[in-house]
């Protein structure tokens, strides 16, 4: 048993590539090239190379002893919030940037919601000065002004998606569609491990670095290479793919998804989707969504904007049905609640997505000697005014 | 048994067809417009059936597949509407959507409901063909419906034989690399690949849909094509004029005496 992809990006059930035939050419291009480039030794080296050099990897693994003390188990902290643009985002764009000259494309999209995708794209494509488009919704590019700035900055045209609610749903869309419009000399550069095969296999390969570097890690300073558990907030799931990567198919490792509740799982505002999703079709891709009985693809609500995705990759729809993994929600609250408590007890402000992993503690008890790893996925900066607005600070 | 679609094609002439959103400009207009349309002498008829997240339209059917589902529109109670729709109308009627309100339904009980009301094709342009195939082919025949694939000014010609060889009825072939209604008008680019699907010499015959908006487009489109559907143009006057610009819109495109 495997929890990896099979060859026609298949986990379990879910994924495959539920795509127009508009789009067939561009992925069927993608897919025919993805592992042979990502295996080339100059790819490696230039992969590689931009990871420790310009993003600043490895990043520690770090031993949490207040935080430790206060919940009577051994919590390690995977500092991907140390990441150039302050979260694990960029080690997907280096790597798809890298993939995208590989196959002669000039132009690349994105879509962001929160906006940290999207800088991290702009970022890459100011390094190798290639034309930028990031589709974000309406209502997003109001609400999260700074990382606007930060694109236009970076050089990277921002494009109001105007559809449906406007936001990271159908920013998506309009990336989608950008690309059926352009599909000779663009790449698409998703953010997460969602979309059409290969983009999920593809994205989830990229940030697999984070459990590598975990099992290095944790060897220096616990003599083992393997955890009791790995815990990572799920939104579409990219920072959990990269941590869970390298543990997927050990079952001694713990998997635990940590979805947004948003107001509380039966509220109506929630992102629980492994709680609240039906099996059906998203951006290409056959995995668990929030839906109406007819099909209809509902708007999720989370405080934080990057967990606010109506789906879930199909790597965390397996995992989830499975069983493999344990998928805990975590209201608004207890997010909000948890951030500040981290920020007291350890000197670090972690973003509101990454918070939602820390609450667990307040439903999950570990033994004294679990080990148990945490993805600090992203830093707090973006979400400062939030967290003003909450705590009235 | 011969379905309706395929006598269609095998008329001795070029096929008007038109697309709509079922549900828009008003929630109960489904029927009047199908009716107004064979009235009006349209060929074939596309049957629009809204979902939240078109991929590959563009703004406006992008528009009218959110009216529509603000005014209600939902699979149910299409079939509702239709069920009674052979009892007045005889042209061949497609219902084109997405797939995953197809999945929500079930997929059976989607092509069930489908023969019963004497629909005779689907159009669902993100159920790809090897997914079809091995899951969905022998349901789609059970009841007597032709799948209907797409392909594009991009499509590899190894791929065209396959979507040729897996269709019975026609082949709806994009015009462009774009969304619907992006474009305005057929380039030579255009005329370019209508002739080197010509020469493909294909079992099916294609209609062409995507840039298709007046009688100068169709004629172009017709050239070697048996025939083309004309969305977005038709949902615009839908929404300036109503139902009551169809015999209007309908007119100059209107091959026949």
């Amino acid at each position: 048993m495997t929890y990896h992809a099979d060859e026609k990006g298949y986990y379990g059930q879910f994924g495959g590539a539920f795509i127009p035939e508009m789009l067939y050419p561009n992925t069927e291009e993608l897919r025919q090239n993805y592992l042979q480039i990502m295996e080339e030794p100059s790819f490696v080296k230039e992969f590689r190379a931009l990871l420790k050099d310009y993003v600043g990897r490895p990043t520690p693994l770090y031993f949490a002893k207040r935080l430790s003390d206060k919940y009577k188990t051994k919590i390690y902290l995977k500092r991907e919030d140390l990441c150039h643009t302050g979260a694990h985002k960029v080690n997907n764009t280096i790597g798809q940037i890298l993939m995208a000259k590989r196959l002669g494309k000039t132009r690349i999209i994105a879509e962001t919601g929160a906006g940290q995708h999207g800088v991290a794209t702009a970022t890459v494509c100011a390094l190798m000065g290639i034309e930028c488009v990031v589709y974000m919704g309406e209502i997003d590019i109001a609400r999260q002004a700074p990382n606007v700035a930060r694109m236009k900055m970076l050089g990277a045209e921002v494009r109001p998606a105007l559809s449906g609610s406007r936001t990271l749903k159908d920013a998506t869309n309009e990336a989608i569609r950008d690309w059926i419009n352009n599909p000779v000399n663009t790449h698409y550069i998703i953010g997460s491990v969602v979309g059409p095969h290969p983009y999920p296999d593809m994205v989830a390969r990229f940030q697999s670095v984070i459990s590598e570097e975990i099992q290095s890690q944790l060897l220096e300073k616990e003599g083992i290479p393997n955890p009791d558990y790995v815990v990572a907030c799920v939104g579409g799931g990219s920072n959990a793919a990269g941590t869970y990567y390298h543990y997927l198919d050990n079952e001694d490792v713990g998997i635990i998804a940590v979805e947004a509740a948003g107001k509380g799982v039966n509220s109506g505002e929630s992102a629980a989707t492994s709680a609240l999703g039906k099996v059906g079709i998203i951006h290409g891709s056959k995995t668990l969504l929030m839906q109406t009985q007819d099909g209809q693809i509902t708007e999720p609500y989370s405080i934080s904007a990057g967990l606010d995705y109506p789906g879930v990759g199909p790597m965390h729809a397996h995992l989830f049905t499975s069983g493999r993994g344990e998928f805990i929600s975590i209201t608004d609250d207890e997010a909000m609640t948890a951030g500040l408590m981290v920020s007291q007890l350890e000197g670090i402000i972690p973003a509101i997505e990454t918070a939602h992993a820390f609450a667990i503690f307040g439903q999950r008890k570990f033994a004294q000697d679990d080990i148990v790893v945490i993805n600090l996925s992203g830093r707090g900066d973006k979400d400062l005014q939030a967290y003003i607005d909450y705590f009235k600070l | 048994m011969k379905n309706r679609i395929q006598k269609k094609l095998g008329e001795d002439k070029k096929l008007l067809s038109i697309y709509f959103s079922a549900g828009y400009p008003n929630l109960n207009d489904t029927v009047s417009i199908i009716q107004d349309l064979e009235k009006n002498g349209v060929d074939m008829i596309e049957i629009g059936l809204p979902f939240s997240d078109p991929l590959a339209d563009g703004p406006t059917i992008q528009k009218s597949s959110t009216m529509a589902l603000k005014n209600g529109m939902g699979t149910d109670l299409l079939f509702n509407q239709l069920k009674e729709i052979r009892k007045t109308v005889s042209i061949p009627l497609i219902i084109m959507g997405y797939f995953n309100p197809v999945l929500q339904y079930g997929v059976e009980n989607f092509c069930k409901k489908c023969q019963e009301i004497g629909i005779d094709g689907l159009i669902l342009p993100d159920l790809p063909l090897d997914v079809y195939k091995e899951e969905y082919e022998t349901i789609f025949k059970k009841y007597n419906l032709i799948n209907i694939f797409l392909i594009t000014p991009q499509t590899s010609e190894s791929r065209i034989s396959q979507i040729d060889d897996a269709s019975e009825g026609f082949i709806y072939m994009v015009s462009s690399a774009s969304t619907t209604g992006a474009k305005q008008g057929l380039g030579e680019e255009q005329e370019a690949y209508f002739d080197r699907i010509a020469r493909m010499n294909l079992k099916n015959p294609q209609i062409v849909g995507f840039g298709i908006s007046n009688a100068r487009t169709f004629e172009q489109a017709t050239k070697t094509a048996k025939g083309a559907i004309i969305g977005s143009a038709f949902i615009k006057m839908l929404s300036q004029k109503g139902t009551a610009g169809i015999s209007e819109f309908i007119r100059p495109l209107n091959h026949k005496p």
